[in-house]
């Protein structure tokens, strides 16, 4: 626990967190969460779920000291690290220790997820902005306005499809032909207006509220 | 999306998890590299490959010489791009590596610059070919840029730039090691300057595209 909830941010502190968890004894809750992903990369599907379950939690301790709107941007961030640590997970090495690894893709994605507040404006949004409507809880409006699911859904199976097999299970085109029956070309043709169309969508709702 | 629900879907959803991931999709990305780099020497830059020229220059010592640079650059470059590939992984003694040939080379030129007389160290830095040679190596790495980019894509960088700027000089480093099949070139000096600057293209494309399209 302390360990993964203490792992902030500094700029050079891969290598020292390598050095560190080699020589260190390791944690309870790194090794509870090492021995679940070492299963999970064997194959054992319940051990994974586990592993993301738990590994979520961390994350919301540590990303909170991160954030300056917390409740919306806390729950996305944590799952865009889930998927980034879904979608790199044969790139984890049994000689480097889990919280390096994990540290280097929260850092990864804490950046990248400045760098698009401040493009779109978000940091420098006057303090009372974040004061929601009473009544209506920040985690609520955020889910209603950004519910993946929900917009997915609405979209045709031509363009749903391509984006789920690719974006959230990280297959090629090819594979994603393959499963659907689609041409390639149609698969990224999905994907692309499939992507644009969510982006009009978000920024319509957005817009609404 | 509740993360629940989206830790539902992720573990349930196909995945092909392989721990030689990294080693392989670099390894091919260099071996595909190698082969388009060759291939475009031979057909595409005008001249191709001086077969008589060549034969005669692979028994000499120098030759040798000459290809362990581009050679050890793209070894320690491979290296330190699968290192930056991988998240937490520290590139630690592998950019001392990087650096050495760097350095060697360097000190090479300058003591063969020193020995040689004023009036020659012109021709000794310039040799016959020197507008040839940095745009040739960096036309041959282009298709090493590409093909090491989208194998790089497809692994977990967390430092964009720099893992892009890596893969820009093993890409660059190819194409040197390649264009050594064509060079007439002797002299360290020759090679200090114009080798190194033909990487150099590359390199700084790799970073400016790496901050672009290595994102996952």
């Amino acid at each position: 626990m302390t360990t993964l909830a203490s792992m902030a941010p500094a700029p050079d502190d891969t290598g020292r967190m390598q050095g560190g968890g080699q020589t260190a004894a390791r944690s309870d809750a790194e090794h509870r969460l090492t021995v679940l992903l070492e299963s999970s990369i064997a194959g054992d599907r319940q051990a994974y779920c586990r592993f993301l379950g738990e590994l979520a939690k961390h994350l919301r301790v540590r990303l909170r000291k991160h954030l300056w709107r917390q409740d919306a941007d806390l729950e996305d961030l944590v799952q865009e690290v889930l998927i980034a640590v879904h979608k790199g997970l044969d790139t984890f090495r049994p000689d480097v220790p889990l919280t390096a690894w994990i540290s280097a893709i929260t850092r990864y994605k804490l950046a990248d997820h400045f760098r698009a507040s401040a493009r779109h404006g978000e940091l420098f949004q006057p303090l009372d902005d974040d004061v929601d409507a009473p009544g209506a809880s920040p985690i609520d409006s955020f889910e209603a306005r950004r519910d993946l699911t929900r917009l997915l859904a609405a979209l045709p199976s031509r363009q749903r499809e391509p984006i789920e097999h690719m974006k959230l299970y990280g297959r090629s085109v090819a594979e994603t032909a393959a499963k659907t029956g689609l041409t390639e070309s149609a698969v990224k043709v999905g994907v692309h207006r499939g992507l644009k169309a969510l982006t009009a969508k978000i920024r319509g709702k957005t817009h609404e509220n | 999306m509740r993360t629940e629900e989206l830790i539902v879907i992720l573990a349930a959803g196909p995945r092909a998890p392989s721990r030689s991931a990294v080693a392989g999709r670099l390894g091919w990305g260099v071996a595909f590299s190698v082969v388009a780099a060759v291939l475009t020497l031979a057909f595409v830059v005008p001249g191709g490959i001086p077969v008589h020229a060549l034969s005669a220059r692979l028994g000499t010592t120098v030759f040798w010489i000459k290809v362990a640079l581009p050679l050890s650059i793209t070894i320690t470059a491979l290296c330190v791009a699968c290192r930056l590939s991988q998240p937490g992984v520290r590139v630690g003694l592998a950019w001392q590596a990087l650096l050495a040939p760097f350095v060697v080379v360097w000190i090479v030129a300058l003591t063969v610059l020193l020995a040689a007389p004023a009036d020659s160290r012109g021709a000794l830095i310039f040799g016959h070919t020197w507008r040839a040679c940095t745009l040739n190596i960096a036309l041959l790495s282009i298709p090493a840029l590409f093909a090491l980019m989208r194998a790089m894509r497809r692994l977990a960088p967390t430092r964009p730039a720099l893992a892009g700027a890596a893969t820009g000089l093993l890409a660059g480093a190819i194409g040197a090691l390649t264009y050594c099949l064509r060079c007439p070139e002797m002299e360290a000096p020759f090679w200090a300057t114009w080798y190194l600057l033909g990487m150099t293209a590359p390199t700084l494309a790799g970073a400016l595209l790496g901050r672009r399209i290595l994102e996952w």
